[in-house]
């Protein structure tokens, strides 16, 4: 389903606005109603109204209450400076950034991997998250200068999907072993590796030697019968 | 020939106004860990020191990283929940929790009042029991062996629990999407009952030890001191931020479970240094102990029907019932069909964080229709600490850098993953 939205819209070519829709269910939830005003100013033909206090995102998704923006990842860090900045929203909180990698699931080249930021704003008791989808060469700017702890989260996600940060103060890999190669997340690195590192008596040292499996890895992928 | 010769003299020039430039002392860089016992677990540190006052702390972690996330995506939610004791390994059914509240929004799954009173309950188990290691491994570290043989005594009753529910000590694998693995036996709550009764006088045989202890003052105070504003900058959560003052905890400000209908207060610090998050520790022991015995009272007096907490899914449900499953043959195909295939993800994604007990635990869970997770990123609070490590140990002694690490509470199972 999220998908397929996405599909339609790039097929299309049409930049979508959807508007926040005030939901019954969470009476509490003023941050949407506050959001919902704002965005009801914005006509699609204006191109973006930054001085109507509106960020530029291609369109929105509604999962569980759970808001999900996607945007064009050269509007990231105005995106994400105005949700953490403006007054309505104050996403002061940076909870993670993940990487997702679509490779089995993609049906564009452009999107092969999300980088997704999970925003909280603990004024208003809300969760947020911006999502923006790059493909295999891509870079994405850094937004350690609008979030300072996105640091060690953007360099996870360079060791474990290798999307670089441009501008990031130090683009190290933090989880992998000294002298890594390749990225483990990715769909197309098998689940077993490539390096078997053993420690060796004769050398009397650690060695990396590459991966011999007496038994292929098996990996049931038949469906479900239910 | 000739030509060369002014050439190497004014490079030589060079070379000697490049090292007058240079020529001030050189900071004295050291190797912390990754074998140090203060380290909590394989935390290497590489600290650069001018004379004994920290200049910059530069963490090397990754040395427990196992690959959890990418074995997640292999296996079904089931067979990837015991993962989930093993990242946190002192608070295990906290990150239990948090996975199957994540599954269960995205196959919506709807579990019954009792099951979410019994996971309250072990959730604040859980709370006391990583909250006894934490404070007493950060008295060891500081230099008070005392507390930390206590509260060892304590966490060994408390782990008694864990296993007389669910037959393991730590990685108990109890609570699961749709509810729990079984009912608990009969005894247990009234057993519960007489650890409360007497933990009290436990937790005040720990804090006498230690809160007027001169020398744990003269360690903790004005030492790792946070701001409010630096707290929600570095991305802190749990005791962390709350230390600093800002009163944030999501079992009141996003209430899951059955927080809602509970009384319990939350601490805050004034000051944000090492001294008031001990504080706050030994205080969120008392209110976990305040929740248990609702809970207990809660559970005493109802009767509940366990058998409404069958995983509805699908149309289809299934009862976890044993002598049910035993005489009905709709429920044996039911049971068989739940545990050797497990439970459907929806198409959908969902970031699910609960109040664990050093921070904010998240599972931005992604499913695609089958029964495995497509993504299942898991948010460790631990991991967002210890990135402000360089910062909070600015301008410190190096043995305040051992205070600063036992502050934050770091467990390497859920920083590396």
């Amino acid at each position: 389903m999220l998908l397929k939205n996405l599909f339609n819209s790039s097929k299309n070519n049409k930049i979508k606005f959807c508007f926040l829709t005030t939901d019954s269910s969470t009476n509490k939830n003023e941050l949407n109603i506050k959001m919902y005003n704002i965005l009801l100013k914005v006509r699609p033909s204006v191109k973006y109204l930054i001085d109507k206090k509106v960020f530029p995102y291609i369109f929105c998704q509604k999962f569980n209450n759970e808001n999900i923006y996607i945007i064009h990842k050269k509007n990231i860090l105005f995106s994400l400076f105005i949700l953490k900045n403006h007054i309505n929203f104050q996403y002061k909180v940076l909870s993670s950034i993940s990487g997702v990698d679509f490779l089995s699931t993609q049906f564009d080249k452009n999107f092969r991997f999300a980088v997704v930021y999970d925003l909280l704003s603990l004024k208003f008791k809300n969760r947020l998250r911006v999502k923006v989808f790059l493909n295999e060469i891509s870079t994405i700017s850094s937004s350690c200068s609008v979030y300072y702890n996105a640091n060690w989260w953007e360099r996870e996600i360079w060791d474990m999907y290798g999307i670089w940060f441009d501008k990031h103060p130090d683009l190290r890999r933090i989880l992998t072993d000294y002298g890594f190669d390749g990225f483990p997340l990715r769909k197309d690195f098998p689940l077993s590796g490539y390096i078997d590192v053993s420690y060796s008596a004769d050398k009397r040292r650690i060695i990396s030697e590459p991966l011999e499996l007496t038994q292929e890895f098996r990996a049931f992928t038949f469906e479900s019968q239910w | 020939m000739n030509n060369n010769v002014p050439l190497i003299k004014n490079s030589f020039k060079k070379i000697l106004k490049k090292t007058e430039s240079k020529n001030h002392l050189k900071n004295f860089t050291i190797n912390f860990g990754p074998q140090h016992p203060a380290a909590h677990g394989v935390l290497r540190l590489i600290l650069e020191l001018n004379g004994e006052v920290v200049v910059k702390a530069d963490p090397h972690i990754g040395l427990l990283h196992r690959g959890t996330e990418k074995l997640i995506e292999y296996k079904t939610v089931l067979q990837a929940l015991p993962y989930f004791d093993r990242l946190d390994y002192v608070s295990m059914m906290a990150q239990e929790h948090t996975f199957s509240l994540a599954v269960e929004k995205l196959a919506n799954i709807s579990v019954s009042q009792k099951v979410l009173l019994i996971r309250v309950l072990f959730l604040e188990i859980t709370r006391i029991l990583n909250h006894l290691l934490s404070v007493g491994c950060h008295a060891m570290d500081v230099g008070a062996m005392t507390p930390f043989l206590w509260a060892f005594e304590e966490r060994e009753k408390l782990m008694e629990f864990y296993e007389r529910v669910s037959g393991a000590r730590m990685h108990a694998a109890y609570i699961r999407p749709g509810g729990l693995s079984s009912d608990f036996p009969v005894e247990l709550l009234s057993d519960i009952k007489v650890f409360s009764l007497n933990f009290s006088d436990r937790l005040a045989e720990i804090e006498e030890m230690l809160t007027n202890n001169r020398i744990w003052k003269e360690r903790l105070i004005d030492v790792g001191i946070v701001s409010s504003k630096q707290a929600v900058d570095w991305g802190f959560s749990g005791v962390m931020l709350r230390g600093t003052g800002i009163a944030w905890d999501l079992r009141k400000n996003m209430p899951y479970d059955y927080y809602q209908h509970l009384n319990f207060d939350v601490p805050v610090g004034s000051k944000g240094d090492c001294y008031d998050r001990y504080l706050l520790r030994i205080e969120e022991m008392a209110q976990s102990l305040r929740i248990i015995n609702q809970v207990i009272d809660e559970l005493d007096n109802k009767i509940y029907d366990f058998s409404s907490s069958k995983i509805q899914n699908n149309n289809s449900k299934s009862s976890v019932k044993y002598n049910v499953m035993k005489t009905y043959m709709e429920d044996l195909i039911d049971h068989f069909r739940l545990s050797t295939g497990s439970i459907a993800l929806r198409a959908g994604e969902t970031y699910c964080a609960t109040e664990a007990p050093k921070g904010e635990f998240g599972v931005y869970l992604i499913g695609n229709n089958t029964e495995k997770p497509f993504r299942c990123k898991i948010k460790a609070p631990g991991f967002g600490h210890l990135q402000s490590l360089n910062d909070m140990c600015k301008g410190h002694m190096l043995a305040d850098v051992v205070t600063i690490i036992g502050t934050q509470d770091i467990v390497f199972g859920e920083v590396d993953r």
